[in-house]
């Protein structure tokens, strides 16, 4: 009688046995690909990433045959984003290394002691200047500039002479012509209102936006839309001739002959990004964590950096592809701001900009 | 039998307690833990509890705005989805006509498209130089709306519909023998039939309309900000979490009294519905359906097929004119490797992926509907039902910002596990499943509530052990809505990004992932990888959806 009465009851009983068997088979497949995310494994190296990190297979199969370790990435969004999640998991760090933080989220997630100091003998002299604090909690790994861009066509076709300076684009003769984004949820955006403060100071920088909007400004929330749906020069729908894009962006839209860029990069109107790696404190591999800081600056990492992350390798000696020296040539004297004076106003700044412009 | 019957009712009662345990541990472990431990951290300073943030947070003008512009959103993409959906479900569900089932699984499609595509999408419509520029909707609330009732007209019609197909028309066709015009008769016959499934897609509506983050983002900017974008600012870009919590605060406020009122009105219409075959109850479309046809015509060609057509024509433009480049493409990693996978690799990972949410949803997700759809004598019995029922749609309703912070901080090693749930990929179907839950609940429930409880009455007066008439009267009818389930589900698993590309590593990126990564690469064949991309999620989603319709059909045909 009760067997029966609960064999009857399999439905509800299947569905539970069905509920656990499912929980253990994703521990069992986890087990193939994530044997790796037990901490206290050394023979594996968790590396937290921003969403833009690449990495060749070659490069990957290189560090982990000079290491012996197994290389496993785990991605976690934009620099912004990385940063503070890295804040928030300090006390149990989701990985031994990150790579991918940048100078303006680079001081706070230093004062909180998300990094271990490590100095790799592999950073290029030149690299110094580049440096957060003296300690050396982070490693600069490689550079890159947010300016703005031209349609170089459109310009020549309206007979309209290409604007260079910040100020020009509050100009009649640019009105209605450029699009930036949001530095509240874009990282360009953001180094975009660096380089306006920086040119324009605390004081000054306001009035220059208010200029910019009064001159018919457009605020796109983020880079894609801007690029491709109110550039004129990517692919030809928008109908916006001056975007917020990369220092490095012209080697990308270069004609099919190779001969010329249909865009080029107002050098005059850029801030500096720099992406630093960091030994994670409270890591369980701190020394594999420095054997990967010690591979990113290698020449085999550094080289590829152009090409897989559209960013400059903080190795000078590295050479960069052919059309990036044709046609995406570094500022000589990007806009800067001090690290520490970034992260202490960073949001203020945002939330100020984001009251102003925005409403 | 004397001393039989104890025991029958201790396996019976055991047999409940872990029909409700299995979900409710789920939902505990999964959902709750992580957001109450980051709400933690938001209201707890210095070792004690400080609920001062209310006060400075709600004092900002800007803050009540964002309330009144949640609210607006949220209310505004309800009301017109409802309005457009309801003809919609008639004419795709009641009706027949040719290439009617491909219709119905088109109009699934948007509700699984990555926003930040279809943010290309409709801006490349809507941008000053787009066929729609002359609107100049860009950048406006009225862009967002319309955005809104793209995703989730979808929601209302296969809502609505599922219920609707199977409505006994005999009670209208009474109702227009004795007299009662076709108008007269829908109002007091069949409107308040379909009451429930109506309030059910409004409450899911309302959940997702005023908790939209991409598509508010990509549409109107921050201008039109709302408290999940809002939230979504304060934890990434400031890690202010005192304010996040706060407004978390305020979106659960919202979204609990959405979940009253929709249950109210749900429970006001509830009774039994004569329940029908499909079969007998569509008829092939006829003059009379003209003005829901006419409008369904417009709503599916304007606002779901043009953009869709737009991403398809876009994605077969590449830099050396017209062609498939785009799609052959998808083979490799993009350029300049963008991507660690391939792009049929992601897919491959994205369809195991949602194979596994979606069992996960159907067995927590059917335990809730079955729990749920019982109706008690005693009085607290029926309320921890009514709160259980409420709950679990909660999923929907907090941000993904604030589940994925949550798991950061409380996943590593959970339970005693030697195993860092957070980056070991297993969360990834764990939290597509949790979203995915609340929409099996919806569309398996209104089918279980609408079983005459006499029939279960009648067949255990006939002797039948409960058991048993779970297996013949509950199951049979609910296996009817089951391929309907197993199709949101598996859709809402297949375009889930927000939780998704919290926890998926490069190597098991899934499609929205790379589609995401792939946009936000400079050039040209990066851009046209991602458009091509998604028209291959739309068509995985659309045979899917196909696929769920023909199991129902089969289903159907038992009875």
């Amino acid at each position: 009688m009760i067997t029966t009465h609960a064999r009857r009851r399999l439905p509800a009983l299947a569905a539970t046995a069905v509920a656990g068997a499912l929980v253990l088979s994703l521990s069992a497949c986890s087990d193939d690909t994530g044997t790796s995310s037990s901490p206290t494994d050394d023979t594996t190296l968790d590396v937290v990433v921003h969403d833009s990190f690449s990495m060749s297979d070659e490069a990957k199969a290189a560090f982990e045959q000079e290491s012996g370790l197994t290389l496993n990435l785990i991605t976690t969004g934009d620099g912004g984003a990385l940063a503070n999640k890295l804040v928030l998991t300090k006390d149990a760090p989701l990985g031994d290394v990150a790579f991918g933080i940048d100078n303006s989220f680079a001081s706070r997630a230093v004062e909180e002691g998300v990094f271990t100091a490590y100095t790799s003998p592999a950073l290029p002299e030149d690299a110094g200047d580049m440096l957060i604090d003296e300690d050396g909690s982070l490693t600069p790994i490689d550079y890159g500039d947010v300016c703005l861009n031209i349609d170089t066509g459109w310009f020549a076709e309206k007979g309209v002479p290409a604007p260079t300076t910040l100020t020009d684009l509050t100009t009649p003769a640019y009105k209605d012509l450029t699009v930036v984004t949001n530095p509240a949820t874009s990282t360009p955006g953001l180094s975009f209102l660096f380089a306006t403060i920086g040119e324009f100071g605390q004081d000054g920088y306001l009035d220059y936006w208010s200029q910019l909007t009064d001159n018919g400004l457009k605020v796109v929330e983020g880079w894609e839309d801007a690029y491709y749906t109110d550039f004129t020069g990517a692919g030809g729908d928008g109908s916006r001739p001056i975007v917020l894009s990369y220092a490095s962006s012209p080697a990308f839209t270069v004609t099919e002959d190779g001969s010329a860029s249909t865009t080029s990069a107002l050098l005059g109107t850029c801030f500096r990004q720099v992406e630093y790696a960091g030994v994670l404190a409270n890591g369980s591999n701190p020394e594999g964590a420095q054997e990967f800081i010690d591979f990113l600056l290698g020449e085999q990492f550094q080289a590829e950096v152009p090409e897989a992350m559209y960013m400059y390798p903080v190795n000078p000696d590295v050479e960069v592809p052919a059309e990036w020296a044709s046609f995406a040539p570094v500022p000589d004297a990007p806009i800067a701001l001090d690290p520490a004076e970034i992260s202490a106003n960073r949001d203020s700044w945002i939330k100020a900009w984001t009251a102003s412009v925005i409403g | 039998m004397g001393s039989a019957a104890p025991s029958r009712g201790w396996v019976r009662m055991v047999c409940w307690v872990l029909a409700v345990a299995v979900p409710v541990a789920f939902l505990a472990i999964f959902f709750v833990w992580p957001v109450v431990t980051l709400f933690g951290r938001g209201f707890w300073a210095d070792g004690a509890l400080d609920l001062s943030g209310f006060v400075e947070v709600f004092s900002q003008p800007r803050t009540w705005r964002i309330v009144g512009l949640t609210l607006a959103q949220g209310v505004l993409g309800t009301v017109l989805s409802v309005l457009l959906g309801v003809p919609g479900a008639y004419v795709l569900y009641r009706c027949s006509f040719r290439g009617q089932k491909i219709v119905r699984a088109l109009v699934t499609v948007p509700f699984v498209l990555p926003t930040v595509v279809v943010g290309v999408a409709f801006r490349a419509l809507l941008n000053e130089s787009g066929p729609l520029g002359w609107l100049g909707w860009d950048g406006t609330f009225t862009a967002i709306i319309a955005a809104l009732v793209f995703f989730n007209y979808s929601v209302v019609v296969r809502t609505v519909g599922g219920l609707w197909e199977h409505l006994d028309p005999r009670a209208e066709q009474a109702a227009r023998a004795l007299g009662a015009s076709p108008a007269r008769a829908f109002w007091t016959v069949t409107l308040p039939a379909l009451a429930p499934a109506i309030a059910s897609a409004a409450a899911v509506v309302f959940l997702f309309c005023a908790t939209a983050f991409g598509v508010v983002l990509v549409l109107g900017g921050q201008r039109y900000a709302t408290i999940e974008t809002e939230i979504w600012m304060q934890t990434v870009q400031f890690l202010d979490l005192r304010t996040a919590a706060v407004l978390s605060v305020a979106q659960l406020v919202v979204v609990t009294l959405a979940l009253a009122v929709a249950s109210r009105a749900r429970s006001r219409r509830e009774h039994a519905l004569n329940l029908s075959a499909a079969t007998r109850s569509t008829h092939p479309l006829r003059r009379g359906d003209a003005v829901p046809a006419v409008i369904t015509a417009v709503v599916v060609g304007l606002l779901l097929v043009w953009p869709l057509a737009n991403l398809v024509v876009k994605s077969l433009r590449t830099s050396s004119g017209w062609g498939l480049g785009n799609y052959t493409a998808l083979g490799t990693t993009g350029g300049r490797n963008a991507l660690t996978v391939t792009v049929w690799e992601a897919a491959a990972t994205s369809l195991r992926t949602a194979a596994v949410a979606t069992a996960i949803a159907l067995v927590v997700g059917g335990l809730v509907a079955l729990v749920v759809s019982r109706r008690p004598r005693a009085p607290r019995a029926r309320r921890a039902i009514s709160v259980m029922d409420s709950v679990f749609m909660l999923p929907l309703g907090v941000s993904a910002v604030t589940v994925g912070f949550g798991f950061l901080i409380t996943l590593d090693k959970p339970l005693g596990l030697d195993i860092d749930l957070r980056t070991s990929g297993m969360l990834v179907p764990i939290a597509q499943a949790v979203v995915a839950t609340p929409l099996v609940v919806r569309t398996v429930l209104p089918v279980l509530r609408a079983i005459d409880p006499r029939q279960r009455e009648a067949a255990a007066t006939l002797g039948a052990r409960p058991g048993r008439v779970l297996a013949t009267v509950d199951w049979p009818i609910a296996a009817r809505s089951l391929g309907l389930a197993i199709g949101f589900a598996f859709a809402v698993s297949l375009g889930e990004f927000g939780a998704t590309s919290f926890l998926a590593r490069p190597e098991t990126a899934t499609l929205p992932i790379v589609i995401f990564r792939l946009i936000g690469r400079p050039g040209a064949e990066n851009y046209g990888m991602a458009l091509a991309a998604s028209v291959v999620l739309a068509l995985i989603t659309a045979t899917v959806m196909l696929l769920a319709e023909r199991l129902r059909g089969e289903r159907t045909g038992e009875f």
